[in-house]
This record gives C-alpha cells, sequence and structure tokens, in this order.
C-alpha cells in the first residue's frame, strides 16, 4: 500500500454527454516511470489532468500520496503542490523573467525564503542547462528552451510525481532531443513519472511500463519491452505498426 | 488617370521635371500665402473662377513632376515617401497644406494678435481677438471655485504635498521598491484623504474622525502582539469597540474643547469648485473605481452563482443608466432613504456614484483582458499548488491588467472628462465655473475665451494621461 503512489479505482468521467474516461483502474508505485500512449482523442491528457485535479472526475476514486482528490479546495492545493506538471504548449508566465518563473511558487505557496528559493532555481535550471538564461523572459527564448524551463520550475516545488503532458508535441524536430535528455536525467535521478507522448524511442529508454489507451479505455498495460515486442490486443498492434 | 501621363516624369530628362516640378509646387504656396497672411492677390489678372482653382491644379503637376522614384536626394524621398506617393495622396496633402495655411491668419490673429491681455474689466477687450483679461481676472474663480481667496493656500499646500508624495515613487531606492505598490494603493490614497479632509475642509468634523485614527492605531500596535490565529476577528472587532469606547465614553467632550483651538475654518464642499474640484473628484474616483470594477470582473467570472449573478447585475445596472441620472439620484433620491439625522456630504455622494458607476465600464474592461489569456496559465499557476487569490495576484491579473491599460486608460479619460457633469447637483468644477463666469453681467459675451481655456486645461490632463498610460505599456512589454 505504501509504495503505491497514485491508485485510480472505478473512475469515470464526462464532458457533457460524452464520455471521455471510462472505468478507469491504475496504481503506480514510487519511482515508476510510466509512457502512456494512444491515439489523439483517446483520454490520455484527460487521465493525466484528472491526477492533479485540473479536471474533476464524476466516478470513482483518485488517491494520489495517500489523499483522495474531492472538492476540499485546501487539500487540493497540498496535492498540486506536490506533483509537478509540464504541459504541451510550456505554460511560462510570461510577464516574468525564468529565474522568477521558477521561484514564484516555491516563494509563495511553499513560503521559501527568496534567498533559498533562488538558490534552488539556480540548481534546477542548471541541471536542465539554461542557467545562463535565467535572466531572460520567456519570450526571448526558443521551444526547447521554453519547455526545458518549464521543467525546472515544476521541480523548483520538488515534487513526488512529474506528469508530462505531452511535452515535445509543440516542439521542432531538433529542440526535442534536448527536452528529452532532460526528462531522461530526471527520471535517471528517480522521479515517479507519468508521460504522455509518442516518443517511443523515449518510451523504450527509460519506460518501466507502457499504458495504451483507445476511447477513454486503457486497452493495455504492459512492461516495455513485452509491450513492444509482443502487444496482445490488436488496436495495440494496429497503432504500433503505424507509428513506428 | 492614363491620360495624365505626362504627368509622371520622364527619366530621361529627370532635372528638367524636378526643377520645374518644385517651381510650381513653390508658386503655388506663394500664391496661397500671400492671399492668405498678406491680403495680395498675385493673379488678380486671371478671371476669378480660374484664380480660384489655380494653386491646386499647378501645386497638383508639381507635385507629380517630383514623384521620382529613388531619387537619392534625401528629402524629396522623404516628401514622395510620406505625402506624395500616388496622384490621390499629392491632392489630399495640397489641400490639406493650403487648409492649415489659409485658418492660421484668423486663428493667430484671434488668439495673439488682435487679442488683450492685461486690464482688469471688459472695457479693456475692445479688439476683435480673444480677451484673455477675462481668464486672468477670473483665473483664481477657475481654479479655487468659490473658496474663499485667503484660505486658497491650503489647497495649493494640500496639491503641492501631494504631488510631491506622489512623485516620491519615482526616486525611491532599490530597497524601497517592494513596497511601492502597498504605498500607492493603500498609503497613498489614505495620506490624499487625510490633507483634503483636513486642510481643505478643516473644522469640526475633524474630531469625530480623529477617534477612527485614534483607534486605528492603537489596535494595529496591539494587533503584532497577537496570535495571528485570532488576528482575522481581533481586527474587526477591537476597532469598532475602541471608537465606541473613545467616542461615548472617554475624552468626548474634552477632545472637542481640545480640537476647537487649532481647528482650521471650515469650508463646506459647496464652496470648492474650478480646476482643484476636477482633481480632487477625478483622483478619488479613479483610485476607487478601479479596485471595485476589478473585483467585479473577478465576481462576473465566478463559480459561485451568487457572487456571478450579483456581478452581472451590478454591471449592467450601472451600464444602463446615464450618469446624469445617476448623479441626480445620489442628490436627491438618495438622501431620503437615509435615517433622519444621518448626513452624507454631497461631494461624497458624487464621488462614490461616479465610482460606481465607472467601475461597471473598468469590470467590463478588465474582464476583456481575462479572457485574453490562454487557459494554460490557469493550469500552470493551479499545478504548482496556487489557490484562486495566489493564482490571480501573482499570475492572471498582471497579464491581464497589463493587456488593458490602453482599455483602462480609455475609460480613466472618460471619467475625467465626465466631472464637469457633476454642475447637475450644484457642485461648480471648472467647467461650471466657466459658465457661472460668462453670466456675470460684467463680463457678458467671453463664452468662447472661457471654452477655449477649458479645453486647454482638459486638454494637458488628458493628454499626460495617456503619454502615461503608454509609458505603462512600454515599461511592462516582456515580449521581444
Amino acid at each position: 500500500m505504501s509504495d503505491k503512489i497514485i491508485q485510480i479505482l472505478n473512475m469515470n468521467k464526462w464532458f457533457g454527454d460524452f464520455q471521455v474516461l471510462k472505468n478507469i483502474n491504475l496504481e503506480v508505485e514510487k519511482n515508476k516511470k510510466i509512457v502512456v500512449c494512444g491515439p489523439s482523442g483517446s483520454g490520455k491528457s484527460t487521465l493525466i489532468r484528472c491526477i492533479n485535479r485540473l479536471e474533476e472526475h464524476q466516478q470513482g476514486s483518485i488517491i494520489v500520496d495517500g489523499n483522495e482528490l474531492t472538492a476540499d479546495t485546501k487539500d487540493i492545493e497540498k496535492i498540486r503542490a506536490e506533483v509537478g506538471m509540464v504541459f504541451q504548449q510550456f505554460n511560462l508566465f510570461p510577464h516574468l523573467s525564468i529565474l522568477d518563473n521558477c521561484t514564484l511558487a516555491p516563494i509563495w505557496v511553499k513560503k521559501l525564503p527568496k534567498k533559498d528559493a533562488e538558490d534552488l532555481a539556480i540548481q534546477h535550471l542548471e541541471k536542465v542547462q539554461i542557467a545562463d538564461q535565467a535572466n531572460k523572459y520567456p519570450g526571448q527564448l526558443s521551444g526547447g528552451q521554453q519547455q526545458r524551463c518549464a521543467i525546472a520550475r515544476a521541480l523548483c516545488m520538488e515534487p513526488k510525481i512529474m506528469l508530462f503532458d505531452e511535452p515535445t508535441s509543440a516542439l521542432d524536430p531538433e529542440m526535442i532531443k534536448e527536452v528529452l535528455d532532460a526528462m531522461v536525467n530526471l527520471a535517471k535521478a528517480g522521479m515517479t513519472m507519468i508521460v504522455v507522448t509518442h516518443e517511443m524511442g523515449f518510451a523504450k529508454e527509460v519506460a518501466d511500463e507502457v499504458i495504451f489507451m483507445d476511447e477513454g479505455m486503457i486497452v493495455e498495460r504492459a512492461e516495455t519491452k513485452e509491450f513492444f515486442a509482443n502487444p496482445k490486443s490488436d488496436r495495440t498492434k494496429l497503432f504500433l505498426s503505424q507509428i513506428l | 488617370m492614363n491620360k495624365l501621363n505626362f504627368l509622371t516624369p520622364n527619366k530621361n530628362n529627370i532635372n528638367f521635371y524636378l526643377y520645374t516640378g518644385i517651381v510650381l509646387f513653390s508658386l503655388s504656396i506663394i500664391i496661397v500665402l500671400s492671399n492668405s497672411f498678406f491680403n495680395l492677390d498675385l493673379i488678380f489678372f486671371l478671371p476669378e473662377t480660374i484664380s480660384f482653382f489655380l494653386p491646386i491644379v499647378i501645386g497638383f503637376i508639381g507635385l507629380n513632376f517630383v514623384r521620382i522614384e529613388h531619387s537619392r536626394i534625401k528629402a524629396l524621398d522623404l516628401v514622395n515617401k510620406n505625402i506624395n506617393t500616388n496622384k490621390f495622396n499629392a491632392l489630399l496633402s495640397l489641400l490639406i497644406i493650403f487648409l492649415v495655411i489659409k485658418s492660421l491668419p484668423p486663428l493667430l490673429s484671434w488668439f495673439i494678435i488682435d487679442a488683450n491681455f492685461s486690464g482688469d474689466s471688459k472695457d479693456a477687450c475692445s479688439g476683435s481677438g480673444a480677451c484673455w483679461a477675462y481668464i486672468k481676472t477670473w483665473f483664481n474663480r477657475f481654479m479655487y471655485g468659490m473658496y474663499p481667496n485667503e484660505e486658497q493656500w491650503r489647497i495649493n499646500l494640500s496639491f503641492i504635498s501631494l504631488g510631491f508624495l506622489g512623485v516620491i515613487g519615482f526616486f525611491a531606492t532599490e530597497k524601497f521598491k517592494k513596497y511601492l505598490t502597498l504605498y500607492y494603493v493603500v498609503v497613498y490614497p489614505v495620506i490624499a484623504f487625510f490633507f483634503i479632509f483636513f486642510f481643505i475642509s478643516g473644522g469640526p468634523i475633524f474630531f469625530d474622525f480623529s477617534y477612527g485614527i485614534i483607534a486605528a492605531v492603537i489596535s494595529i500596535i496591539l494587533g503584532f502582539f497577537i496570535p495571528s490565529k485570532f488576528k482575522m476577528y481581533y481586527f474587526i472587532i477591537v476597532p469598532i469597540t475602541f471608537y465606541i469606547l473613545l467616542k461615548y465614553i472617554f475624552f468626548y467632550e474634552e477632545l472637542i474643547e481640545l480640537g476647537k483651538l487649532e481647528t482650521l475654518e471650515w469650508v463646506e464642499t459647496g464652496a470648492w469648485g474650478g480646476l482643484s474640484l476636477t482633481f480632487i473628484v477625478s483622483f478619488f474616483c479613479l483610485i476607487f473605481c478601479f479596485p471595485i470594477g476589478l473585483f467585479l470582473s473577478l465576481g462576473r467570472r465566478s463559480d459561485l452563482p451568487i457572487i456571478k449573478y450579483i456581478s452581472i447585475g451590478f454591471i449592467e445596472f450601472w451600464r444602463g443608466v446615464p450618469l446624469i441620472t445617476v448623479l441626480f439620484m445620489s442628490s436627491v433620491m438618495f438622501p431620503m432613504f437615509l435615517p433622519q439625522d444621518m448626513f452624507i456630504d454631497k461631494l461624497v455622494r458624487v464621488i462614490i456614484a461616479i465610482s460606481l458607476f465607472e467601475a461597471a465600464y473598468v469590470a467590463e474592461v478588465i474582464r476583456g483582458g481575462l479572457q485574453a489569456l490562454p487557459r494554460g496559465q490557469y493550469d500552470a499557476a493551479k499545478s504548482l499548488g496556487m489557490g484562486y487569490w495566489k493564482m490571480h495576484i501573482l499570475v492572471i491579473l498582471p497579464q491581464a491588467l497589463k493587456l488593458v491599460i490602453p482599455g483602462i486608460a480609455n475609460t480613466f479619460l472618460a471619467l475625467v472628462k465626465d466631472t464637469p457633469l457633476i454642475f447637475v447637483v450644484g457642485l461648480l468644477e471648472i467647467v461650471g465655473m466657466l459658465n457661472l463666469a460668462k453670466t456675470n453681467p460684467e463680463w457678458l459675451g467671453f463664452a468662447m475665451e472661457g471654452y477655449v481655456f477649458a479645453s486647454v486645461v482638459f486638454f494637458i490632463i488628458c493628454y499626460a494621461m495617456s503619454k502615461y498610460s503608454y509609458n505603462l505599456e512600454q515599461k511592462y512589454k516582456t515580449e521581444r
């Protein structure tokens, strides 16, 4: 029980009349790296957005680090502070410098002293190799740099889990590698990660398990090698044959 | 248009076209200039119908002749690029130049040459030009309204001090920079209020208020020793208790007696007026309408239906009624709803009315900015563990407000220019004083000068505001 950091039980979610997630059951252990893949519109993004309650689920339960996600806001903020998230569109705060982007939440949410927050931010920016850009504004950086900054910003909250929502989909092919490198390093450092991505190379390299979703359901979940070597369902086979 | 091909400069004979063009254009300008400034008709020998159009025709031909692309003559290229890009532009430019030349002499003569600058009665103004002596004589009234002459130093002192306190932020050192927002949003308006309340108004009301101040100061000092858990209740209960204790139980009589010795002569708000009243009304309305509008805009986007519909109702109500009726209501209807012995000053009522009215507009402007932000900004802020207020104060509002600086400047300018409407409740700011002065039997017939003066004053104020808003935009620009 204790090493299961995320537990999702019989979770259902609707957008209006349309059911996006159907009967999702998922358990994630600490320090596991999980890649979620599937065709677009299959509910991958919605699933991980539910994990830090950017979307509300209507049925079933989601338990993150021992706390069930409910409508009680105070708890939600605490859980969100422990779950870092990186978005497809980076979503950096354009009115703040890179450094301020990284220190904003630690200072105001975790109440770190400014000095400590800045040291921490520089440390994480160095890890993703953009510490030299710390005083620039997001608009002055390339997409790859912005996404690495977004990773650093999430890491500055020292989260227990990192969620990645298609982090490389909005990038030029040349910049994908630098972002993936940062993510690989993070994975090697032992972070619990759930990654929605189409980068199968990344999945093969770091993922412990791969989840394949289609039409709001988890179709297949398997160890990475197993998943790529002999997928069980036909839908997965079809998907893999098209993407590889 | 193809028939006019002969107008296009011929590449083989550039110099001929250039010089002819310059001569023709200069000639047309000289004809108009001499006609308008020296009353000289250089082309008197031509029939009237031709002489009227001749300057335009030869100027037009001249401009067409000099339209040489890439002439490498800097001045000529500049002219061609800016006022002479094609035949239509040439004609338009020419007409505008002529219009300016034609209208300058009468304007100059009215404003300066034939104007009267000295004297202190109507008789001094005999010329056909403006009577600036009128403005000079009434200047004091236009600035201070009916405020007693010997007390006007109080207004001057207040405004100069407030001006000084206002610009002090620009000289703040790095160490104090972070307190600037607090200073301008909270401390400065409070200081301004006390200046106006104690200095410009003066009088015995001072002492009723002084209890509040003493209560606030004592309770804030004591507040530092209260554990944070109870602070909320503490700051609600204690000041009220203090106020009641001080006012009704302790030194009531003594303080009144003490106060009467030091008090300035009371000047009722009905006597305030002129430009100083414009400033007071605009200043407080700007300060109040912004936060109210901000909360309304957030309220309108709230998930809580009660807050949402109250905000919508409020905004739509105030946007739906004309300002002039709001002012009437505030002065005529509103007092009827108050208890018999309660009295709220006319000026205060007017300021509240205008603030609420403009707040509705500000709310909609800010809502525009909030809607322009991508949803990702909300997601990112939430995913970092920020709650509603942290998210809005740290992430959403700084961006949204930056986007709506032009819109807010627009609303604020409109507000300043709406202040003359307070004449309907008998408060006479600068335009109101003008209207009063122009009906003075000693000075009949100088309405024009007055309105020109008011336009200039308003233009200076509004232009300064719009420049400032533009500077703000530039300052907060973080895009590349």
